[in-house]
């Protein structure tokens, strides 16, 4: 297998325009296939959650799934997509062991929902509009796996074995229309699209979403032409991209290739790229060919699918808040900074400072506890934050307990660590750990005493005005005290004590 | 509706993976003109407000409630499979090393 010719990115971008376009395939979390009452449950035993209709046996007859229809037409609204007012299924044929019928269902002439747009917010917060040509449904194949060859790849496989399981499960596949004018953001842009269906997907509840289990799939198309030039250069179609983070260096290293073909003086050859991961580079799949006539015609045995505006209106009232839209409404919200609020949603803790805050506590508050301890501790553990066993309302008690004076901040994370050990709630674990702050001056002058009698330097240094020198009594004494001492009444008391204005 | 020819008729044969011998090649070409050209004269009876159908029932929005039936065991869903491994249908490698 050779190795391809790349130009720089830097200098791919000075002489080439790169224009983009994308498939992506979202699995819906439907109980059941699309068009079969076998389940559609990940991970199981091979060829067990299958029937005739998904081994694509003689005589059998599908029945579309209900649940999936409306999931489509919800992907749709979300995509701001027109829904078809009737819509039918077509036969899309081609021999390949995956698909046992020799035709996937699919839609051809007539998708569910079309004419859509996605804007999609950049780091930086550039918006890019992305038009939406189409969204369809169809059923998935069937699961290879190559045995034997170069490392289960396809090429040089001496069999495959088939899983039927995924056979028939529900598909809404996604098509953008051609990108134009994301010059050398395409691959952020490319990451960032992905992302945001994924996202919409997900918040839609239509799929579980999970890009490193297929549920969502992107093929990524990418051309190149000369600066100024109106017209499309040939396009490469990458398969098999399935991270944000793939889709990101897929699209690099193919704008990267064909500007180096093109330097070459050679034409690119339209054809399907395999991503791999391991080298970060793609390689040659099979070229178009008349093998490609997929011959499509509408699928007989299912009717047409009529969606009555009233239907339409019905779901659409379903849609929750778009992600995109809720962010911007907690950001402001809030009052958190860009930087504070891209922290929080990469810590992924936005909807639990969202309870928090519902709970009582105040953004700031709610803020400070999820990134400031959280976070942290979750990482060490290992598990979402969310997942960590700290609730809104122990976050709400600790803050009460600290503005209330009866404990420090250093004790409020001890406090913590008691409520993750199980130890009851926070004023349980207060009186259970003697944490409470000692606010009676009494025992708090004598260790003052005794700090100052032990450091009598340090002491004269503050006499003769070094203030700043007070540290040291100040550690003595919370030293003392076993750090159970209010540090600014410590301050406070010294200052009186050695008659200095602080 | 262009009429059929040979060249059309060796096309789909390889799409659909039938082999044809040159005289049946022939032969299937001009049927399949007999075909075209019986289904042309139903385009022409049909004016122009008469929409195409792709479905002779008037009959729309068959659907199954998403609730799971039943399944085959690995076993029954193997049983006619003429190859098989570790309860998966064992096929011919479908591409060779490039």
């Amino acid at each position: 297998m050779s190795v391809d010719a790349t130009l720089s990115f830097e200098e791919a971008m000075e002489k080439y325009d790169p224009v983009l376009g994308f498939e992506v395939h979202v699995e819906l979390n439907t109980k059941t296939k699309m068009f079969s009452s076998a389940p559609n449950v990940f991970g199981d035993e091979p060829n067990t959650n299958v029937n005739e209709v998904d081994l694509g046996m003689p005589g059998v007859l599908p029945v579309v799934n209900k649940a999936a229809v409306e999931s489509s037409i919800k992907i749709g609204l979300a995509l701001n997509c027109k829904i078809a007012e009737s819509c039918r299924f077509a036969r899309k044929n081609y021999f390949y062991p995956d698909t046992p019928k020799n035709f996937q269902t699919s839609q051809y002439d007539e998708p569910i929902a079309y004419d859509g747009y996605l804007d999609i917010e950049l780091e930086d917060g550039t918006v890019f509009r992305v038009e939406i040509e189409r969204a369809h449904m169809e059923e998935d194949a069937g699961k290879l796996t190559h045995m034997g060859g170069a490392a289960g790849r396809i090429q040089g496989a001496d069999y495959s074995l088939v899983d039927y399981n995924r056979s028939g499960v529900p598909l809404v596949e996604i098509v953008t229309k051609p990108i134009e004018g994301a010059g050398s953001r395409a691959p952020e842009l490319a990451k960032a699209y992905v992302a945001a269906v994924r996202e919409i997907v997900k918040n839609l509840g239509v799929s579980d979403a999970k890009m490193e289990r297929g549920n969502v799939r992107c093929d990524a198309n990418v051309s190149l032409r000369p600066h100024g030039r109106e017209r499309f250069g040939i396009r490469s179609e990458t398969k098999n991209v399935n991270s944000l983070r793939a889709v990101e260096h897929a699209v690099r290293y193919e704008i990267q290739r064909h500007a180096a073909v093109l330097e070459s003086g050679e034409p690119v050859i339209q054809e399907t790229r395999h991503w791999h991961e391991d080298t970060r580079s793609t390689t040659s799949g099979r070229p178009k060919s008349d093998a490609d006539d997929y011959r499509y015609f509408p699928e007989p045995d299912l009717v047409p699918v009529v969606a009555s505006r009233e239907w339409v209106e019905e779901l659409r009232a379903t849609l929750p808040e778009p992600p995109a839209e809720r962010r911007k409404r907690l950001k402001e919200a809030w009052g958190y900074s860009d930087l504070e609020f891209r922290d929080v949603v990469n810590a992924g803790v936005m909807d639990s400072i969202e309870e928090t805050i519902a709970a009582g506590a105040s953004a700031d508050v709610a803020r400070k506890w999820w990134m400031g301890e959280i976070v942290g501790r979750a990482k060490v553990a290992d598990v979402d934050p969310s997942e960590l066993g700290v609730t809104p309302q122990v976050i709400v008690e600790l803050n009460k307990l600290v503005e209330g004076g009866k404990i420090n901040n250093k004790m409020a994370t001890q406090v913590l660590d008691g409520v993750l050990a199980g130890e009851g709630t926070p004023a349980e674990i207060v009186e259970k750990r003697g944490l409470a702050v000692v606010s009676d001056d009494g025992p708090l002058l004598e260790a003052i005493d005794a700090a100052l009698a032990a450091q009598p330097d340090v002491a004269e240094k503050i006499r003769g005005g070094k203030v700043q020198a007070i540290g040291a009594i100040v550690g003595g004494v919370m030293k003392a005290t076993r750090g159970q001492a209010d540090a600014g009444r410590v301050r406070e008391l010294i200052l009186e004590k050695l008659a200095v204005e602080g | 509706m262009a009429a059929i020819n040979r060249d059309d008729v060796a096309h789909l044969a390889r799409l659909a993976h039938i082999e044809m011998s040159a005289e049946e090649l022939d032969r299937m070409a001009v049927e399949l003109a007999v075909i075209v050209d019986s289904v042309k004269s139903v385009s022409e009876a049909a004016g122009d407000d008469v929409p195409a159908t792709s479905h002779p029932i008037p009959l729309t929005n068959v659907f199954r409630e998403d609730v799971v039936g039943h399944t085959f065991t690995a076993e029954q869903a193997l049983s006619g499979a003429p190859d098989a491994f570790e309860n998966r249908f064992k096929v011919p490698a479908i591409l060779d090393e490039d």
